[in-house]
C-alpha cells in the first residue's frame, strides 16, 4: 500500500530544488512550494485514495489499528541508533551516527543493515514522511541546535541526549503501521551514503519541510468554516496539553536543578562531619558515621538526579515537541479543509454565474455586442459548463483527500494518545520508583548508622549498673 | 505530617463523600490520629491548635444533632494537645520512639530528671487510654501497633526509672558521709548529685506572650516576656496537685541572670543562653525577633537553660537563681546590689588585654585550642546545615507545582485523569511535608547551635584560668625581686654591673640608717608579697581544681548530648525517608492505575 503513496507522490514534486541550497533562498520559495505541493499532492492523493482504498474510507481506520496490534505482536524492524562519530571537514564540523536495522520484512533485500547517518539525514527523512502523510503524526526530533541546558554542541552529554532522541524516532516511525512501509524510510535505513544523497535530490522533500512552520502559520489564517467537532475537540486539547506538558517539562528541569545544587551542598556537608570529628574524643565514630551516612546518601542522591534527567526530562521534553507536531499536523488537516471549502465556494459562484447567464441580462449584454446573443450565450455556458464540471471533479478529488485525511489522522490520533499514555506512565513510574528506591536506600543506611549507636549507650548503663 | 492545608481538602472532600456523619467524624478523628502517630515527632502548640480549630469548625458545619459526635471531637482535640506536649517532652528528654517498637533512652535516667519522666509515662498513659476507647469504637489494626509502642515506651521508661530510683538510693543512704567522699564523687556524679535545685523544683518556660511597655529612654517597644513556671517537688508527690508559681521573664532579664552567674562562678562552664537574633538562617526562616516559630524555638530554649543551670550543682545553689525563679519584682534589685557589673566590666577588660603566661597550663592551653575549634566547626557545621535545609526546602517545594499541574492535566485526560489527579494530591502532601521535618531539623541546629555558644562559654573559662595564673606570675617574679635587692643591700654587694652601683660609686654610700630602713622597708614588702604569692597560688590552684572538675563535666555532657543530637538527627533522616517512601509509593501506585 505504502508503495504506491510514495510512487504517486514522488513524481509530483516536480519542483526540485538542489539539496545544497541555503535557507535562506528557502524563505523565498515557501510560497511556490507550498502551491506545488498543495496542487500536486490533491492529484497523488486522490489517485492514491482510489488505487489503494476502493472501499469506504472508514475502513481504511480499521486497517491501521488491525496493523497497528498485529504490529504489537510482531515487531519485524528493530533499529539502533549508537556509537556517535565527528567528522571535521574544512566546511563543517559534524557527528554521525551509525544505524542499525535488523528486520523481517520481505521489502528489505537483506535482514541486516549498518548505515551512518547525520542528524540533516534524519531532518531529511522527517520532512519526507510529513510530506508524504501530511495527517500522521510523526514523531518530533530533538531540536536543530541546543537542547536546553546544554550550551556545548559537541559535548558528550549533548551528542547523547540527541542520540536517544534519535534512537527514540527511528523506533517510532518504525513501529508505525504507515510510516514504517515508506519507500523512504527503507532507503534511508539501507542506503549507503552517495545513494542517500543521490535520492535526496530527487525531491525538495527536506528542504520543503524546512520552512514547515512558517508555511504552517502562514496557512493558519486560512479559517476552516465546518471543522468536524472531534477536530476542534482535537485541537483544544492539543492546546491545553502543550501548556500540561510544558509546564512539566519546565517543573522538572527545575527540580533537576534544585537536586543538583541540594547535591552540591551535601558534598560539602559530610565533610563537614568529618573534620570534626578530628578534634573529638569520644565523639568522633559517632561523628565520622553520621559523616559516612551522608556521603552515602549523596552518592544516592546522585544516583537519583542521574536517573530523574536520564528518564522523566528527555521524555518529557520529547512531548513537548510531540504537541508542536501535532499541532502542525491540525493545521495542516485544516488547510486541506480549507481548500476543499474553497473550491466549493467557487463552485457556487460559478453556478450563480451560470444562473445569471441563462437569464436576460446575459442575452441584453450579448445583443450590444453584436455577436449572436444565441451563440455567444451558449458558448459562455458551455465554457461555465466546463469549468463546473472541472471543479467538481477537483471537489470529489479533494473531498476525498480530507475523508482520507480526516481518517488517518483519526486512526494515527488514538495510536498516539495509547503510545503517549504508555510513555508518560512509564515515565513516571520509572521516577516514583527510584524516589522509592533512593528513600529506601538512604533509609538503610540511617538505620545500619543508628543499630551501631544503640549498642553503646545500653554498654554504658550496664556498666553504669555493675558497680 | 500532612499540612493543614491538604488535611482540609481532605476533610472538605470527605465531608462531602461520606454518607454516615458519625462515621465521619470517626474517621477524620482517625485519620488525624494516624497522621499523628505517624511522625514521631515534635509539634508546636500553634500546629496542634490549627488542626483542633480546623475540626471543630468542621464538626460546627455538621447538623446541630451530632452534638455528641462535637463532644468528642472536643475530648480528642483536648487529646491531642497533652499528645503533642508530651512528644515535646519525649524528644527534650531524648526518649526516642525506635523502628521495631523499642524506644531508645539517650541516657540513663538522673533521679533529678524522675518527675519529668513521670509525666511522661503519665501522658503516655493518657494516651493509652485514648486508644483503648478508640479500639472499641472502631476496629483499627494500625492501632494495635501503635499501643505495643507505647506499651514498650512505659515499661522501658519505668525500669530505667526504676534503675536510676536504685542507684539514687545509695547516696541518700549514706547522707552523713563526709563531704569529701561526695567530692570524689563530683566528678562524675556531677549532675545526679542530690542537692541540685531541680530535685527540689519543678521548673519549665511554659509560654511566651508579647507585651508592650516603656524602655529606659522611655520610647515605646514592644517585648516578649515568658512565663517561668515553678512547683516545689514535695508539693506535687502529695494528694493534691497544686498550681505552680509562675512570673515573667524578658530575655534581657535571662541575660543579666547569666552575666551574674559568669561573674560570680568564672571557672565553670556556664550554660549558653539561645541566641539573641536567628543566626544561621535559611530563607525560609525568618530572622525577626518577633516570628512565632522563632519565639518558640527560643522558649524551648530559655527552658533549657534553666534546667541545665538549675541541675548544675555549683549554679543550682546560687540564691540569686532562686531568686530568679520565685520573685518577679525585686529579684533586679538584688542582683545589682551584688555589685557583680563592676567586676563584669573589669573582667571584660582583663579578659581582653593581651598577655603571655611564661608556664601556662598545658590542659587549659589545650581546653582554649579545642573551644577554638569547636566553635569553628559547630559555625561551619551550621552554616553549610542551613544551606543545605534551604536547597531540600527547593528540592520539595518544586515537587509541588506537579501537584497543580496533574490536577489541571487530570481535567484533560479521561483516561488517565483520577491516576493523576490523586498523584497530585500525592505531590502536594510531599512537597508539604518539608515544612516539617525541617522545623524539626531546627530543634538539631538549636542543639548545635547551644554547643557553639558553649564553646565561648568554655574560652571564657580558659581565659579567666590564663589571668589567675598571670597574676600568680607576675606575684611571684616580684617577690624574687624584692628579695634580690634585699640581699644586695644586707651583702652590700653589687653583683652585676648596675644603675644602683654607678650611683653609689659617684655619690658615696648610702648611710646605716638609710640602709636600714629600705631594708626594713623591703623585709615588709618581701612578707606581704610572699602572703599575695601564696594568695594566689591558692586561688589558682583551686580555680583550676574547679575549672578542671567542671570542664569534665562540662566534655561528658557535651558527648552525652551531641550523641544524643546526632542520633536524633539519624531518627529524622529515617523519619524523612520514610514519609519519602510513603509519598513516592502511593504516587507509584496512582501512576500504575494511569
Amino acid at each position: 500500500m505504502s508503495r504506491t503513496i510514495d510512487a504517486v507522490v514522488s513524481p509530483t514534486q516536480t519542483n526540485t530544488i538542489p539539496a545544497d541550497i541555503s535557507g535562506h533562498m528557502l524563505d523565498l520559495d515557501e510560497d511556490d512550494d507550498l502551491e506545488v505541493f498543495s496542487k500536486d499532492s490533491t492529484l497523488a492523493d486522490g489517485n492514491m485514495f482510489n488505487a489503494s482504498m476502493p472501499t469506504s474510507p472508514g475502513s481504511m481506520v480499521n486497517q491501521c489499528k488491525f496493523e497497528e496490534d498485529e504490529e504489537s505482536d510482531s515487531k519485524d524492524i528493530f533499529i539502533t541508533v549508537d556509537n556517535p562519530e565527528s567528522h571535521v571537514t574544512a566546511i563543517e564540523t559534524f557527528i554521525t551516527y551509525r544505524v542499525l536495522t535488523k528486520t523481517t520484512r520481505s521489502e528489505f533485500d537483506n535482514s541486516e543493515y549498518e548505515v551512518r547517518r547525520r542528524y540533516q539525514d534524519f531532518l531529511w527523512l522527517k520532512g519526507k514522511l510529513e510530506d508524504a502523510h501530511s495527517t500522521l503524526i510523526v514523531h518530533p526530533l530533538p531540536e536543530k541546535f541546543v537542547v536546553k541546558g546544554m550550551v556545548e554542541r559537541f559535548s558528550g552529554d549533548f551528542i547523547e541526549t540527541r542520540r536517544k532522541a534519535l534512537h527514540k524516532f527511528l523506533t517510532r516511525v518504525a513501529d508505525h503501521p504507515i510510516l514504517s512501509c515508506s519507500e523512504d524510510f527503507k532507503v534511508f535505513l539501507s542506503a549507503q551514503a552517495w545513494e542517500l544523497t543521490t535520492y535526496k535530490k530527487q525531491g525538495p522533500g527536506f528542504l520543503s519541510r524546512m520552512g514547515e512552520t512558517v508555511r504552517a502559520v502562514a496557512n493558519s489564517v486560512r479559517g476552516v468554516k465546518n471543522r468536524p467537532e472531534e477536530f476542534t475537540a482535537i485541537q483544544e486539547y492539543v492546546e491545553d496539553f502543550s501548556n500540561k506538558i510544558g509546564s512539566l517539562d519546565k517543573v522538572t528541569q527545575r527540580i533537576v536543578k534544585e537536586q543538583k545544587e541540594y547535591l552540591e551542598e551535601l558534598k560539602e556537608y559530610g565533610p563537614t562531619y568529618t573534620l570534626w570529628s578530628g578534634s573529638e574524643e569520644e565523639l568522633a565514630e559517632q561523628l565520622k558515621g553520621v559523616a559516612g551516612c551522608i556521603e552515602r546518601c549523596c552518592k544516592e542522591t546522585e544516583e537519583q538526579v542521574g536517573h530523574l534527567s536520564d528518564t522523566l526530562v528527555p521524555v518529557l521534553h520529547e512531548y513537548v515537541l510531540c504537541a508542536e507536531t501535532l499541532k502542525a499536523v491540525l493545521r495542516r488537516r485544516d488547510n486541506i479543509q480549507a481548500e476543499f471549502e474553497a473550491k466549493n465556494e467557487a463552485l457556487a459562484t460559478k453556478k450563480v454565474d451560470r444562473d445569471a447567464e441563462s437569464s436576460d441580462l446575459g442575452f441584453v449584454w450579448g445583443s450590444l455586442l453584436g455577436k449572436n446573443p444565441e451563440e455567444a450565450r451558449h458558448q459562455r455556458q458551455e465554457r461555465l459548463d466546463g469549468e463546473i464540471e472541472e471543479l467538481k471533479e477537483e471537489i470529489d478529488k479533494l473531498e476525498d483527500r480530507v475523508e482520507w485525511a480526516n481518517n488517518a489522522l483519526k486512526g494515527d490520533w488514538g495510536r498516539w494518545q495509547r503510545s503517549m499514555r504508555g510513555d508518560l506512565k512509564s515515565a513516571f513510574l520509572s521516577t516514583a520508583e527510584k524516589n522509592v528506591d533512593y528513600y529506601e536506600k538512604c533509609l538503610a543506611v540511617w538505620e545500619t548508622f543508628l543499630l551501631s549507636q544503640r549498642t553503646e549507650p545500653s554498654e554504658e548503663t550496664d556498666r553504669d549498673n555493675t558497680p | 505530617m500532612l499540612s493543614v492545608s491538604y488535611l482540609s481538602a481532605l476533610l472538605l472532600h470527605t465531608v462531602c463523600c461520606l454518607y454516615p456523619i458519625y462515621q465521619l467524624c470517626f474517621y477524620i478523628q482517625y485519620v488525624v490520629c494516624i497522621l499523628f502517630i505517624s511522625s514521631a515527632s515534635t509539634y508546636s502548640m500553634l500546629s496542634v491548635s490549627c488542626l483542633s480549630a480546623l475540626l471543630l469548625h468542621t464538626v460546627c458545619c455538621l447538623y446541630p444533632i451530632y452534638q455528641l459526635c462535637f463532644y468528642i471531637q472536643y475530648v480528642v482535640c483536648n487529646l491531642f494537645i497533652s499528645s503533642a506536649s508530651t512528644y515535646r517532652m519525649l524528644s527534650v528528654y531524648q526518649v526516642y520512639l525506635m523502628p521495631g517498637n523499642s524506644v531508645y533512652c539517650g541516657s540513663t535516667i538522673s533521679p533529678s530528671q524522675i518527675p519529668l519522666y513521670t509525666k511522661c509515662i503519665m501522658r503516655l498513659k493518657v494516651i493509652l487510654i485514648f486508644y483503648s476507647l478508640q479500639g472499641r469504637t472502631l476496629i483499627l489494626k494500625d492501632l494495635k501497633s501503635h499501643e505495643s509502642l507505647y506499651l514498650v515506651c512505659i515499661t522501658q521508661l519505668e525500669r530505667r526509672m526504676a534503675d536510676a530510683g536504685n542507684k539514687e538510693s545509695a547516696p541518700i543512704g549514706g547522707d552523713e558521709f563526709t563531704n569529701t567522699e561526695l567530692e570524689n564523687n563530683k566528678n562524675n556524679t556531677m549532675v545526679e548529685e542530690g542537692s541540685t535545685l531541680l530535685r527540689r523544683m519543678e521548673i519549665s518556660v511554659a509560654e511566651a506572650e508579647k507585651r508592650t511597655g516603656k524602655n529606659t529612654v522611655n520610647m515605646q517597644e514592644i517585648f516578649t516576656v515568658y512565663l517561668i513556671e515553678t512547683r516545689p517537688i514535695d508539693a506535687i508527690t502529695e494528694v493534691h496537685n497544686p498550681a505552680p508559681d509562675s512570673l515573667w521573664r524578658r530575655y534581657s532579664e535571662f541575660e543579666i541572670l547569666r552575666n551574674y552567674l559568669l561573674v560570680t562562678y568564672p571557672f565553670i562552664v556556664v550554660p549558653p543562653l539561645p541566641e539573641k537574633r536567628a543566626e544561621f538562617v535559611w530563607h525560609k526562616l525568618s530572622a525577626d525577633n518577633m516570628d512565632p516559630d522563632f519565639v518558640e524555638r527560643r522558649r524551648v530554649g530559655l527552658e533549657n537553660f534553666l534546667l541545665r543551670v538549675a541541675s548544675h550543682s555549683v549554679l543550682s545553689n546560687d540564691k540569686i537563681l532562686y531568686h530568679f525563679l520565685t520573685e518577679e519584682h525585686r529579684w533586679k534589685e538584688v542582683v545589682y546590689e551584688t555589685g557583680f557589673q563592676a567586676k563584669a566590666d573589669s573582667r571584660i577588660k582583663a579578659l581582653s588585654a593581651t598577655f603571655r603566661v611564661k608556664n601556662p597550663d598545658k590542659r587549659f592551653t589545650e581546653m582554649k585550642h579545642y573551644s577554638d575549634e569547636l566553635q569553628s566547626l559547630t559555625s561551619q557545621l551550621l552554616r553549610v546545615r542551613a544551606r543545605v535545609a534551604d536547597r531540600l526546602y527547593g528540592v520539595y517545594k518544586v515537587h509541588g507545582n506537579y501537584g497543580r499541574v496533574f490536577s489541571e492535566w487530570s481535567a484533560l485526560e479521561k483516561e488517565m485523569g483520577d491516576g493523576l489527579q490523586s498523584a497530585g494530591h500525592h505531590m502536594d502532601a510531599y512537597a508539604a511535608s518539608v515544612d516539617d521535618m525541617l522545623e524539626e531539623e531546627e530543634h538539631y541546629a538549636d542543639q548545635l547551635k547551644e554547643y557553639l555558644f558553649y564553646a565561648e562559654a568554655l574560652r571564657a573559662v580558659c581565659r579567666k584560668h590564663e589571668l589567675t595564673q598571670y597574676e600568680l606570675e607576675t606575684a611571684s617574679s616580684d617577690l624574687i625581686s624584692k628579695k634580690q635587692q634585699r640581699e644586695e643591700l644586707a651583702t652590700g654587694m653589687v653583683r652585676t654591673f648596675s644603675f644602683k652601683g654607678m650611683t653609689n660609686k659617684l655619690f658615696g654610700q648610702e648611710t646605716p640608717e638609710q640602709r636600714e630602713a629600705k631594708l626594713s622597708l623591703l623585709e615588709e614588702q618581701i612578707v606581704q608579697g610572699e602572703e599575695t604569692v601564696t594568695e594566689k597560688t591558692v586561688e589558682c590552684e583551686e580555680y583550676v581544681k574547679g575549672a578542671w572538675v567542671d570542664m569534665q563535666r562540662f566534655k561528658e555532657q557535651k558527648d552525652r548530648d551531641l550523641r544524643e543530637a546526632l542520633i536524633g538527627y539519624a531518627v529524622m533522616q529515617i523519619s524523612m525517608c520514610k514519609k519519602g517512601i510513603q509519598v513516592w509509593t502511593n504516587a507509584k501506585e496512582c501512576f500504575h492505575k494511569m
